[in-house]
């Protein structure tokens, strides 16, 4: 395992294999990517939604939970295929909504957008921003970062 | 070290087969996505279903096309009794969606491709209208937030909450894993909402339904629910379908109960809510607040649209607006006036005249698709109203218009006023 992306890390579980990096963005609330984010640009619409207006293409984007929309899979495929999706996904919980989107784009396309299921301490220990690496894999997942 | 994995999912001889491609390959790739989802729920194993709804048939762009026609490409079918939720697209009634050549093409191309694997062209989110419904306790799989708590909540019926992709790949393997709302002790309420100082009348009004949901959503999350102090007779199955719809949109519920109402509830009796789980008082003045943040204009403003029928309009709803419209007052020209619903539904209430009310007033229908999803509305309508919370709720971002939840009354005396106008007594 690669260990050039920082040296602190954090240990998770990979819900969907794949490496990335990018600036880190925490989502202060749940977000529903269907009819919360932009088709074609990752940017986040939802006008109840704090982060409103921001792009959530190509950064490690932290999320306690997804909300609302069911068709929140199709939205996250698209901006995967489309290339203005997250670099990875660090979930708090077992998102099935959101890892479904990014298991069907690899069974179309082949890529390969990491997910990961973060416990409380780990999200504890993770950055607030910055550049951060993930790697997820069958065997496991961290995030790495230099401090 | 990793962080653990607690559970270890055991395949069946016959699920193994179907994974390894004994059963073709579109069969093989239906089943990873099956089994992967049955890994991130942690499942100890797979389970079968008797129906499954698909929400995958609404086009958000090449990858979910790309997906079906390539399941499509490998042979696969559905194997389970499988309904279709709403398209981009209005096939009774074409022209009426405003989507380009390129995006129409395309949205007509997923339909097809989801009727090639077998599936019922429904097109409708509300398919707990349709004549055959899921019994209490048999486990389905259904996606679209709205008609998973709908089956789950007031159907008693099991289903997790699937979303686009897997639901397909669950009508094709017919498994699904035990996890989540399968297991009976993930049913159990953990939160009590108790609505015994809202009056009978506000629950009246569908609106009202809406609001609760709006409460609901907020409130609890993703933790099932019980309401308590609401008074059988007021409820019917159009408010329950407020709740939910309102509820799964702001919130993640999938699964809520009301005593004495709801069939677990019933079943349940007098053991739930269960001593010293978390009790939360809901006033009418919170259902208020809920209206109020669903709603970006003020009495008075003027009135482009009203929309009905998110979730898809029910033959009773039909009926409740068609006895107001009898009078034959029409909608003002200024305010079209839109009604979303299924086709089978439509059929219903044309032979039942009630259609033909809503047309001569000046209603607009719609089918197979809904007014919140697709450019339907004309591009200079700036506020809307409607009686549905989730249309309120997802509206504002996906067309930039200002939008208020009123009820049915509220919203046909705007229509004919062509200005946003309030009624505050049966809010209170």
């Amino acid at each position: 395992m690669s260990q050039s992306g920082g040296d602190r890390r954090v240990f998770a579980e990979a819900l969907c294999p794949g490496d990335g990096s990018g600036d880190i963005l925490w989502l202060d609330e749940p977000l529903s990517f269907w009819g919360g984010t932009e088709l074609d640009t990752g940017v986040i619409t939802d006008v109840h939604h704090p982060q409103h207006g921001v792009s959530l293409a190509g950064r490690i984007v932290v999320m306690a939970a997804s909300r609302g929309s069911s068709s929140s899979s199709s939205v996250l495929a698209e901006q995967i295929r489309a290339a203005v999706a997250p670099a990875a996904i660090l979930l708090g919980s077992r998102d099935a909504i959101v890892t479904l989107g990014a298991l069907a784009a690899a069974e179309v396309y082949g890529t390969r957008l990491p997910i990961l299921l973060v416990d409380e301490s780990g999200l504890a220990g993770l950055p607030r921003s910055g550049p951060v690496t993930v790697h997820a894999a069958e065997d496991g997942a961290s995030v790495f970062w230099n401090p | 070290m990793a962080t653990t994995r607690g559970v270890v999912l055991r395949l069946t001889a016959e699920d193994e087969a179907k994974l390894a491609g004994d059963h073709g390959p579109g069969v093989a790739m239906a089943m990873r996505l099956v089994v992967a989802l049955a890994r991130v729920s942690q499942a100890a194993r797979l389970i079968d279903i008797e129906s499954a709804h698909i929400d995958g048939c609404l086009y958000h762009g090449k990858a979910g096309l790309d997906f079906i026609e390539k399941l499509v490409g490998l042979g696969a079918k559905v194997t389970v009794p499988t309904t279709l939720n709403v398209s981009s697209l209005d096939l009774l009634h074409p022209g009426l969606v405003r989507l380009g050549p390129t995006e129409s093409a395309a949205a007509r191309r997923l339909m097809d491709a989801y009727v090639a694997i077998g599936a019922r062209a429904t097109w409708t989110c509300a398919p707990y209208q349709l004549a055959a419904r899921p019994e209490a306790g048999t486990d389905i799989a259904w996606a679209e937030s709205n008609a998973i708590v709908f089956a789950n909540s007031v159907l008693g019926a099991r289903t997790a909450r699937y979303g686009d992709f897997v639901d397909v790949c669950a009508a094709v393997t017919g498994r699904v894993p035990l996890a989540g709302l399968h297991m009976a002790e993930n049913r159990i309420p953990t939160l009590e909402l108790d609505c015994s100082s809202i009056p009978d009348r506000v629950l009246d009004s569908d609106a009202a339904w809406a609001a609760l949901g709006f409460v609901v959503g907020r409130e609890v999350g993703e933790q099932v629910s019980i309401l308590t102090g609401i008074t059988p007779t007021v409820v019917d199955e159009d408010g329950l379908k407020a709740l939910g719809a309102t509820a799964a949109s702001n919130g993640s519920v999938a699964l809520f109960h009301v005593a004495g109402v709801t069939p677990e509830a019933v079943d349940a009796g007098d053991a739930w809510p269960e001593a010293g789980i978390p009790r939360i008082a809901v006033t009418p003045e919170l259902l208020r607040a809920a209206r109020d943040a669903l709603t970006g204009a003020t009495a008075g403003d003027e009135l482009n649209a009203v929309a009905l029928g998110t979730p898809h309009f029910s033959l009773a709803e039909f009926a409740k607006l068609a006895a107001v419209l009898k009078d034959r007052v029409s909608f003002d020209p200024s305010c079209t006036v839109w009604i979303s619903t299924s086709r089978e539904v439509l059929a219903d209430a044309r032979e039942q005249g009630y259609a033909q009310l809503c047309e001569e007033a000046g209603a607009k229908l719609v089918v197979d698709t809904c007014t919140y999803l697709v450019p339907i509305l004309a591009d200079s309508v700036r506020t809307a109203m409607t009686t549905s919370g989730k249309w309120a709720w997802y509206a504002p971002a996906n067309m930039g218009i200002n939008v208020v939840l009123g009820t049915l009354a509220e919203c046909i005396a705007s229509a004919r006023a062509g200005r946003v106008i309030r009624d505050e007594s049966v809010w209170r």
